[in-house]
């Protein structure tokens, strides 16, 4: 038996033998890519813009979203002409939601010759992607990394709207237009995102006199039961429920609530967005549920309309704030690019130095905003929408 | 014949270190000679801490015969407790590679200490449910992780399970452990080197363990253990020594992984059930009680999603399938006999198991 | 009141538990193996019958039936290529780790098919919520109907193992393989029956527990998975009144550790309970314990 397994285990060593050099020789031509120019395989002259986000495991519908959204801007700037008549290539690796996959996506990335990343999708893998690239000087566009930390390096920018961001203007709206002082909050206590913005949620909510009187966690493990949670936020008398976490859990929940009877105000944040796109969802679940947002689908608005009808007739489905963000992430790019006038023959390096100051004087009319523009903090200017679903349908609220 | 018998496990250990100072001198002279792409020099030094992993996972398992699913947890403890560590002390040791010399004591120990803890219940329980009990220690670990707040101003250390507000600091305190997000900045002091030293060591350790007398008492336990306990061993204390030598030694790879990233962050996928059967994984398809598969097979296993890159959607799923044709290929009894029959001429000189 | 409440959702949540630790405890019980993979037949079941609801409108009662020919045909196909060939093993822990290997094959399989994308579940279950107290308490008609499965299903499977030729000879299986071999059982069969009937009753567990926790993803049954198993150890591995026992009991434990401890350590509470119930009965509350012999 030994010795087939010695067999196996030197044609193993040989494969991955074989699989290094490979990919050695696979890095000889990037270097000369990656250190010049960026080619495509024709021998054009091209744009190489890296993206990072996870397609496979628990968190890829965020991922698939900003995979779709990246994609569509690529095709409309290329169809377009390019970026200063030079063409794009987008490549989007998945990180499995997992910092250490995240940096393995990026090095691979790298080896392809990227010469600007936008991403990565959620919050920890940017962080530590955000580390690498602070090194290695490479322009870093989060669409949708919240955390505080995913923008530390001056190489790094953000579409979305950070945490503390989110937490802070959900208090501040609930207590200006006086929709409660009861509170409950829900949180996934094992998500950076979710518990990132309960306790910015939770600290400004002392300033304004907003009184929590629930805080009820629930995990990865054991999001399929929010009955406790609820039950506890009602029997604490809670007027409004904030429930800072993703739609396909928002879902769960308010089902749930409206099972037992429940009907307070619910209140969510930017990741609520793309609630009534789940297939099957019963919409009078989600009546009068309120939530910050960058980005309606159902606005008139005629960058959104166009942008949602050729999303649809692309990927069959309506696209969420994670596309939008990636949408005007990719256009973000394309103007500090053609402000900075970096051309597909400089280095990373070269490329990330020019658009950094590019960013803070560019201005886009996006998706998500209008007249958007960017601090050499990294962070976006623009101000959240309040939306509200009437009727099976977003609308926003003045 | 005692003295072949030496000779023989003599040589064997001797290849397995050699194997690993010869990859090593391979790699390092593919890094200076500039021909290694950025994603392998990426992957150096957490394959360090997946080949530790699977080397001390198969004393628990190849060599003490006991399943345990909850490995993670212990490279859970030994990366956090380093990472705090390095964290406070980056300003106050200034020497990196101090500075992870005592991470890495505090890692191993930290763990080696929880694996006391935990061996204690966990080893009275047989088979099965010693798997499901290990599990749960492991996703204990890390639910508290999760929840943990550790804070750092003027007055001293703040701690709170609930969340960064009640922490109570002062505005110029520097939040340490936050929750879900856990450790940020760590300073990154792992390197190729160190991880291939600690490999070494891990084997040392590892392979003497196994042929000194307390080893050969181990696995007499695991062969029999009425008939170890009636020629009097110690059944209790051998158990221990090894589950705790074990739980320490996954330590030292978490204080690897958790230098090697900017983030520590204890998700399902990196400290849950979910990696602890990746690293079981590695043990068996590298052959239980099989050190040198083991370091093959973590290698193999971690490569291989990163090679298959190139088939973007249908990653993951060739991945699977290669998982299951590799562990049908290695283990069952009827492709072994065809190996046996058809593959004759490649018949090496045949070796005993541990 | 609330605490009454508390406990109709932990046995709600318990019930969804027990009827996907009745199949688990089935395999374990008469092939010896964990199948990690188990979980994921639940979620393939699901979808099965969404697609058919939704994509091809057939009505839920056949819905349902299309979910357990299809898990059915499934389960016994992953026994005859992946688990099978590993029966005589130089280790036990070969065809546990194969299982693994199809878990990710068909989670991955899934999300190619159906994409990332949550899907809602529409409940196939007809009956009203039952409500009590003056509104106070509601028991949903999915909670009825899943506990009401789960007795029938138990109650079935106990007479299908005590009355039938087959189950004697699973029983004999589960005790002695080789023995059972002797006596002329047909081993391959009788497992390769174990896991038929395993997998059909993974679809069932998959239409019901998406029926009372309406979303899908190819994720969806990897947890109530693994908290299946916990909730077969609990019970006793192997024992089937032991399953359902262990799943209500775990569903109690997760509602009332959130409700009365704390809702952040909700894991650690039940992995705690799971480790106390283990040290005092070693092999669970409905467990044999077998005293070795030299």
């Amino acid at each position: 038996m030994k010795q087939w397994k010695k067999v196996m285990s030197a044609a193993m060593v040989t494969a991955m033998t074989v699989g290094m050099l490979a990919g050695c020789g696979g890095n000889d031509k990037n270097e000369g890519s990656s250190g010049s120019s960026g080619n495509s395989e024709s021998g054009e002259a091209v744009f190489k813009i890296g993206s990072i986000g996870p397609v496979t495991g628990g968190a890829a519908i965020y991922g698939e979203a900003v995979k779709n959204g990246a994609e569509l801007a690529v095709k409309e700037i290329n169809e377009a002409g390019g970026i200063n008549g030079v063409q794009i290539e987008l490549n989007f690796q998945d990180d499995e939601n997992d910092p250490e996959k995240a940096v393995n996506a990026y090095n691979t990335l790298k080896d392809w010759g990227m010469q600007a990343l936008l991403g990565t999708v959620t919050s920890a893998p940017c962080v530590a992607v955000g580390s690498e690239a602070m090194n290695d000087n490479m322009f870093l566009l989060t669409p949708s990394g919240t955390a505080v930390e995913c923008v530390q390096g001056e190489n790094a920018f953000r579409v979305c709207f950070s945490d503390p961001m989110q937490g802070v203007e959900s208090a501040k709206y609930i207590s200006d237009n006086k929709l409660a002082s009861k509170v409950a909050v829900i949180y996934d206590s094992s998500d950076v995102y979710s518990t990132g913005i309960y306790n910015s949620f939770a600290a400004e909510a002392k300033n304004t006199g907003i009184e929590i009187v629930a805080a009820e966690a629930f995990t990865a493990e054991s999001k399929t039961d929010f009955s406790v949670q609820l039950q506890k936020a009602k029997d604490a008398g809670a007027e409004l429920v904030f429930l800072p976490f993703y739609y396909s859990e928002a879902a769960l929940v308010l089902q749930q609530a409206a099972g037992m009877n429940y009907a307070p105000i619910f209140f969510g944040c930017d990741g609520m967005d793309g609630i009534l796109g789940v297939e099957g969802f019963k919409a009078e679940n989600a009546q009068d549920l309120m939530f910050l947002s960058p980005f309606t689908p159902t606005s008139d608005d005629e960058t959104i309309v166009k942008f949602v009808t050729d999303f649809e007739a692309a990927y069959s489905g309506t696209p969420n704030q994670f596309a939008a963000d990636a949408y005007d992430g990719i256009y973000a790019i394309k103007a500090a690019m053609e402000k900075a006038e970096v051309t597909p023959d400089m280095s990373a390096s070269d490329i990330c130095e020019a658009m950094k100051t590019a960013m803070t004087e560019i201005t886009i009319d996006g998706v998500t905003a209008k007249g958007l523009t960017w601090e050499a903090s990294g962070e976006p200017s623009k101000e959240p929408m309040v939306v509200k679903i009437a009727d099976g349908d977003y609308a926003v609220v003045e | 014949m005692k003295m072949k018998a030496m000779n023989k496990t003599t040589k064997t250990n001797f290849i397995t270190y050699l194997l690993v100072i010869v990859i090593y001198i391979v790699v390092q002279t593919l890094v200076m000679s500039g021909s290694m792409s950025s994603l392998m020099q990426g992957l150096l030094v957490p394959l360090c801490a997946y080949v530790i992993l699977a080397v001390s996972l198969n004393l628990t398992v190849g060599i003490l015969g006991e399943l345990s699913l909850g490995h993670a947890g212990f490279m859970c403890v030994g990366a956090f407790s380093s990472a705090f560590f390095s964290k406070c002390m980056v300003d106050v040791i200034p020497s990196a590679g101090l500075r992870f010399f005592f991470a890495l004591l505090i890692g191993a120990v930290t763990a080696g200490v929880f694996g006391i803890l935990i061996g204690i219940p966990v080893l009275r329980l047989k088979g099965d449910y010693l798997a499901i009990v290990t599990l749960a220690f492991g996703e204990i670990i890390k639910n508290i992780v999760n929840i943990m707040f550790i804070g750092k101003d003027a007055n001293g250390f703040h701690f709170s399970t609930k969340d960064a507000v009640s922490l109570g600091m002062e505005p110029d305190g520097v939040i340490i452990v936050n929750g879900p997000q856990g450790i940020t900045g760590t300073p990154k002091d792992s390197t190729f080197t160190i991880g291939v030293i600690l490999i070494l060591i891990t084997l040392f350790i590892v392979l003497n363990l196994i042929h000194s007398r307390s080893g050969r008492a181990i696995m007499a336990i695991r062969d029999n253990r009425i008939a170890a306990e009636s020629v009097g061993i110690n059944v209790t204390k051998y158990k221990m020594m090894a589950f705790s030598v074990s739980a320490a030694l996954a330590g030292v790879a978490g204080v690897i992984y958790a230098h090697n990233l900017a983030t520590l962050t204890a998700q399902p996928k990196n400290f849950g059930y979910n990696m602890s059967i990746m690293i079981l994984v590695f043990v068996v398809l590298g052959g239980i009680g099989n050190i040198r598969g083991s370091i093959i097979a973590a290698i193999v296993l971690t490569l291989l999603p990163e090679l298959l890159r190139g088939l973007s959607d249908y990653r993951m799923l060739i991945y699977a399938i290669v998982l299951i044709v590799m562990m049908l290929y290695n283990w069952s009894p009827k492709a072994i006999q065809w190996r046996k029959k058809y593959l004759y001429f490649l018949k090496f000189k045949v070796e005993e198991e541990v | 009141m609330s605490f009454i409440s508390y406990l109709i959702n932990g046995i709600s949540l318990g019930s969804v538990y027990a009827i996907i630790a009745l199949g688990y405890t089935m395999v374990y019980g008469i092939a010896k193996m964990l199948n990690f993979a188990h979980g994921d037949v639940i979620m393939i079941g699901a979808y099965v019958a969404l697609t058919s609801m939704t994509g091809m409108g057939l009505p839920p009662a056949a819905a349902v039936l299309a979910a357990v020919v299809f898990c059915t045909a499934l389960g016994m196909l992953i026994e005859r290529v992946a688990y099978k060939p590993l029966r005589n093993a130089a280790s036990p822990l070969a065809v546990l780790i194969t299982a693994i290997g199809v878990s990710y094959l068909l989670q991955n399989t899934a999300l190619l098919f159906f994409g990332a994308n949550t899907k809602t579940f529409a409940s196939v279950v007809p009956i009203p919520p039952l409500t009590l107290a003056g509104g106070e308490l509601t028991i949903s008609g999915e909670t009825i109907m899943t506990i009401a499965a789960c007795i029938i299903i138990m109650i079935g499977l106990t007479l299908f193992v005590k009355k039938t030729k087959a189950g004697q000879a699973m029983l004999a299986v589960s005790e002695d393989k080789g023995a059972a071999q002797l006596m002329g059982i047909n081993v391959n069969g009788t497992i390769a029956l174990t896991f038929a009937i395993g997998s059909a009753l993974a679809a069932i567990a998959g239409v019901l527990l998406c029926s009372a926790y309406p979303t899908l993803t190819p994720y969806t049954g990897a947890m109530p998975g693994i908290k299946a198993f916990v909730a077969a150890v609990f019970g006793g591995i192997g024992s089937i009144p032991g399953a359902m026992v262990g799943g209500i009991l775990l569903g109690i434990i997760e509602i009332f550790g959130k409700a009365y401890i704390s809702s952040q350590m909700a894991d650690a509470i039940v992995f705690g309970v799971l480790i106390v119930v283990l040290l005092v009965r070693p092999a669970g509350i409905f467990g044999k314990n077998i005293q070795e012999k030299v």
